[in-house]
């Protein structure tokens, strides 16, 4: 049956129909879908974990339970379940086990560019490429078939263009299913020291047999065109190679680790000249250089960001591969650029903006410039990240996920002179804050952390998390509450503000700041995205407006200027929900239209 | 059979990602082989959104090659402004003369675009460029999120795909309350680029 269909939904189909029983994930974009298309089917158990750790930790108690289980996350994710993923090596499975993990070449929404490749190669487990939907949805199946039959966890790994794309795929619709069943061997999953040494032959030599295994696997493929250029490539790079080449010969690696050493032999020897074409790190050539077989790969090609078919054509023109190369026109300089936002409506710009306030970040454009700053804001990943952006501009430090609170009790440990303040998100919080508030109040940190409770999930589309007392599959859960948990941890001073009472806001914060102890202020407020129903659009009275310009200073998109004078899109304008412009106008100036 | 490379481009929330989504059920039911990719994760947060399109008998990359779109359907101007470059030399650019400013633009740290600017731009590249009131339309009309089913109805035009296909596939993919008025807005979108090409007497086949 013939479906269009974008990479993540092939993903989650191909598992369905691998039999996957469980299935767990935190979002994380590209690989977000996954989960959220497995989760509309009741008989597959889907959840969303606190964090990628848990959800390796789950898929692993499920698959050692005797069923096939999913895990998902996307590059960033590994990093955090890597600590169970390296175990995961050891220990081996029982029924298959497989980790899709979604790379982000060019760093679209991630702090990082990662080429999780290697770390398949660093855990000793074998990873599959996909290039499209169609090898999306057909790989699962393969993956679990590997995982059992060699005892491994296996990676099918992902990137952007192959997690949204979309494209036709033929569906396989045959669903089997195991029962639970814990074979006790305790040699192979308690890891004590001794138990763990006596399994580290396995890993080697599963290696060696998986690489005997990728000579024959059908997923790598050789096609002889012309012999004058043979190119090894593999995930949606090799798509990408097929438009800028399309009559060279071809070996296509849809397993990238181990590498099938005398294929890619008989391959370089049928061709004249040998090149890797790939993205990110220079993996397969690496390693295929490793085997003692001369080939070009990044000395043509970019490791930095994403392919794409007018990269190669470039780069291959430079390197003389082929003969010319269409003018290409430049873009046009000097447009304005156009970042994501805080939404109209948002529950964080109201904190952000009393924090831009209180740190002097932003000056209306009619008083002096300063750039005296009092705070240090190391904040988080979330929607609320964007408060770093001017006007705003209240976030001075930001590397990963629940870092806020442990580079912020560095700055203070450092005796830093000035107030340390940290922010977090409540999905970011739950995923990696728990453990940094307790740092801190056993540290007995005096610094200010600003929860911000949207109660939701928002950035990666809104998904459910412990504290919203929703599961991924839509029913009612129990719910963790925040305020509990932070006073369970130790906290004496804990408030929870309006996100939408800039006067509330303000007096906590400024308490907080003065404060001689640790102080959590828990700012609420609804997403504005998921209020689908508007009223009470907000204008400005042009008789009362003095063109000040504070309410620019909110940074929200409704609120534009034309010249100097400021008028607010009712179109985009949230009303009634949010009006915080109403409370930084000094003129009273903004009312319901 | 043709191929066509399509991009579509916009500022997150004006409906870019479900007007590509039906190009892609408009090509497969037309028989064709489709690949299309999207920016997505801050779309929804008002940044820019792009569509790569393949519409061929086979289709390798998702991604479009700079140089080689036929067609750049933008839903505000400056983005046509910012992608023309991906356009052929011959390319067709069919742009909603809609102006939504970036935050920089409304904090006077910069200045949006002309329509001079922008026009001069677009027409480095080619002088196909068609210029189309597509969200004062879809105002008048009373839904202005109408505004991508509109431009589908003006790029339906350079698409060798039969419109009794388009009407078929938008019917399947929009609710039976607002199909209606879609589906007058895709019709306008239609006229309006017949008519544009009639007054110019310019010849469209099949690209």
């Amino acid at each position: 049956m013939l479906k269009l269909l974008a990479g993540n939904e092939a993903f989650a189909l191909g598992a369905y129909y691998a039999g996957v029983m469980v299935a767990s994930a935190y979002p994380g974009t590209p690989s977000t879908e996954i989960l959220e298309m497995l989760s509309a089917h009741k008989d597959i158990r889907t959840d969303w974990a606190s964090d990628e750790r848990v959800a390796m930790e789950v898929a692993m108690g499920a698959s050692f339970a005797g069923v096939r289980a999913l895990v998902v996350m996307k590059h960033v994710g590994l990093n955090v379940a890597s600590d169970p993923f390296m175990s995961s090596s050891i220990t081996g499975i029982n029924a298959g086990l497989v980790m899709i993990v979604a790379d982000d070449p060019g760093m679209h929404s991630s702090q990082s560019e990662q080429d999780t490749r290697n770390f398949a190669k660093f855990a000793k487990v074998p990873i599959l490429e996909p290039s499209d939907s169609q090898e999306a949805h057909d790989f699962i199946e393969v993956a679990f078939g590997i995982s059992e039959r060699f005892d491994t966890p296996v990676i099918v790994r992902s990137t952007t263009r192959v997690s949204h794309s979309k494209s036709v795929v033929d569906i396989n619709k045959k669903r089997t299913t195991k029962n639970a069943q814990f074979n006790y061997d305790v040699s192979k999953y308690v890891l004590l020291p001794e138990y763990a040494r006596g399994r580290r032959p396995n890993q080697e030599k599963r290696i060696e047999m998986l690489r005997e295994f990728a000579e024959t696997l059908p997923l790598n493929q050789i096609t002889i065109g012309n012999k004058r250029l043979g190119i090894i490539s593999s995930g949606v790079a090799y798509q990408y190679a097929k438009e800028v080449f399309p009559n060279a010969s071809f070996l296509k690696l849809g397993m990238v680790y181990p590498l099938p050493n005398k294929l890619i032999g008989e391959f370089a020897s049928k061709v004249e000249r040998l090149i890797v074409i790939e993205e990110l790190d220079p993996f397969l050539e690496e390693n295929i250089r490793l085997m003692g077989i001369e080939l070009a790969g990044k000395e043509i090609f970019p490791v930095i960001g994403e392919l794409s078919p007018d990269v190669i054509e470039e780069s291959a023109a430079k390197a003389g591969l082929i003969d010319k190369t269409i003018a290409r026109n430049k873009p046009a300089e000097g447009l304005p650029k156009r970042p994501p936002l805080l939404c109209p409506g948002c529950p964080h710009t109201g904190l952000f903006h009393i924090l831009s306030s209180i740190g002097k970040r932003s000056a209306p454009k009619k008083t002096k410039d300063t750039n005296e700053s009092g705070l240090v804001i190391c904040g988080d990943i979330g929607c609320y990240t964007l408060g770093a952006y001017p006007p705003l501009s209240a976030m001075d430090v930001n590397v990963c996920m629940g870092a806020s609170i442990g580079t912020a009790l560095g700055m203070e440990r450092a005796n830093l002179d000035k107030k340390v303040v940290a922010i977090i998100g409540d999905s970011t919080f739950f995923h990696s804050g728990i453990t940094g508030l307790l740092s801190a109040v056993y540290f007995d940190s005096k610094i200010t952390l600003v929860i911000l409770d949207n109660l939701t999930t928002a950035m990666t589309g809104h998904q459910d998390h412990p504290g919203t007392g929703v599961s991924a599959q839509g029913d009612q859960t129990v719910k963790v509450e925040l305020g509990d948990l932070v006073r369970g941890s130790g906290v004496k001073d804990v408030r929870i503000v309006n996100a939408f009472d800039l006067k509330a806001i303000r007096a906590s914060v400024e308490s907080a700041l003065d404060a001689d102890h640790l102080s959590v202020i828990i700012v609420r407020g609804d997403c504005s995205v998921r209020i689908k129903t508007r009223s009470g659009a907000r204008a400005v009275d042009v008789e009362k407006c003095n063109d000040c310009g504070m309410c620019l200073l909110l940074g929200c998109p409704a609120i534009q200027q034309d010249g100097d004078k400021v008028h607010i899109n009712s179109a985009l304008c949230a009303g009634d929900i949010c009006a915080i412009c109403e409370q930084v106008c000094a003129r009273s100036a903004i009312d319901v239209i | 059979m043709d191929k066509v490379n399509l991009l579509i481009a916009g500022v997150g929330g004006q409906g870019v990602i479900l007007a590509s989504d039906i190009v892609g059920e408009v090509a497969i039911t037309a028989g064709y082989d489709y690949k299309k990719t999207d920016t997505l994760g801050m779309a929804q947060r008002g940044g820019s959104v792009i569509s790569h399109i393949r519409i061929a008998p086979k289709a390798h990359s998702p991604l479009i090659a700079q140089g080689d779109v036929d067609v750049l359907l933008a839903l505000e101007k400056m983005e046509a402004a910012r992608w023309a470059h991906y356009l052929k030399p011959d390319g067709v650019a069919i742009v909603n003369n809609h102006a939504q400013p970036p935050m920089s633009v409304n904090l006077g740290d910069e200045t949006y675009p002309s329509d001079k600017a922008i026009t001069v731009i677009i027409k480095n590249v080619t002088n196909k460029l068609y210029l189309i009131d597509g969200s004062g339309i879809a105002k008048d009309l009373g839904n202005v999120k109408t505004l991508n089913m509109l431009m589908l109805g003006c790029v339906s035009h350079f698409l060798p795909i039969d419109v009794s296909i388009w009407k078929e596939c938008i019917a399947q993919h929009l609710s039976k309350a607002i199909l209606e008025i879609n589906n007058q807005a895709f019709n306008i979108g239609r006229k309006e680029v017949t008519e544009i090409l009639q007054n110019n007497r310019l010849k469209y086949g099949l690209i």
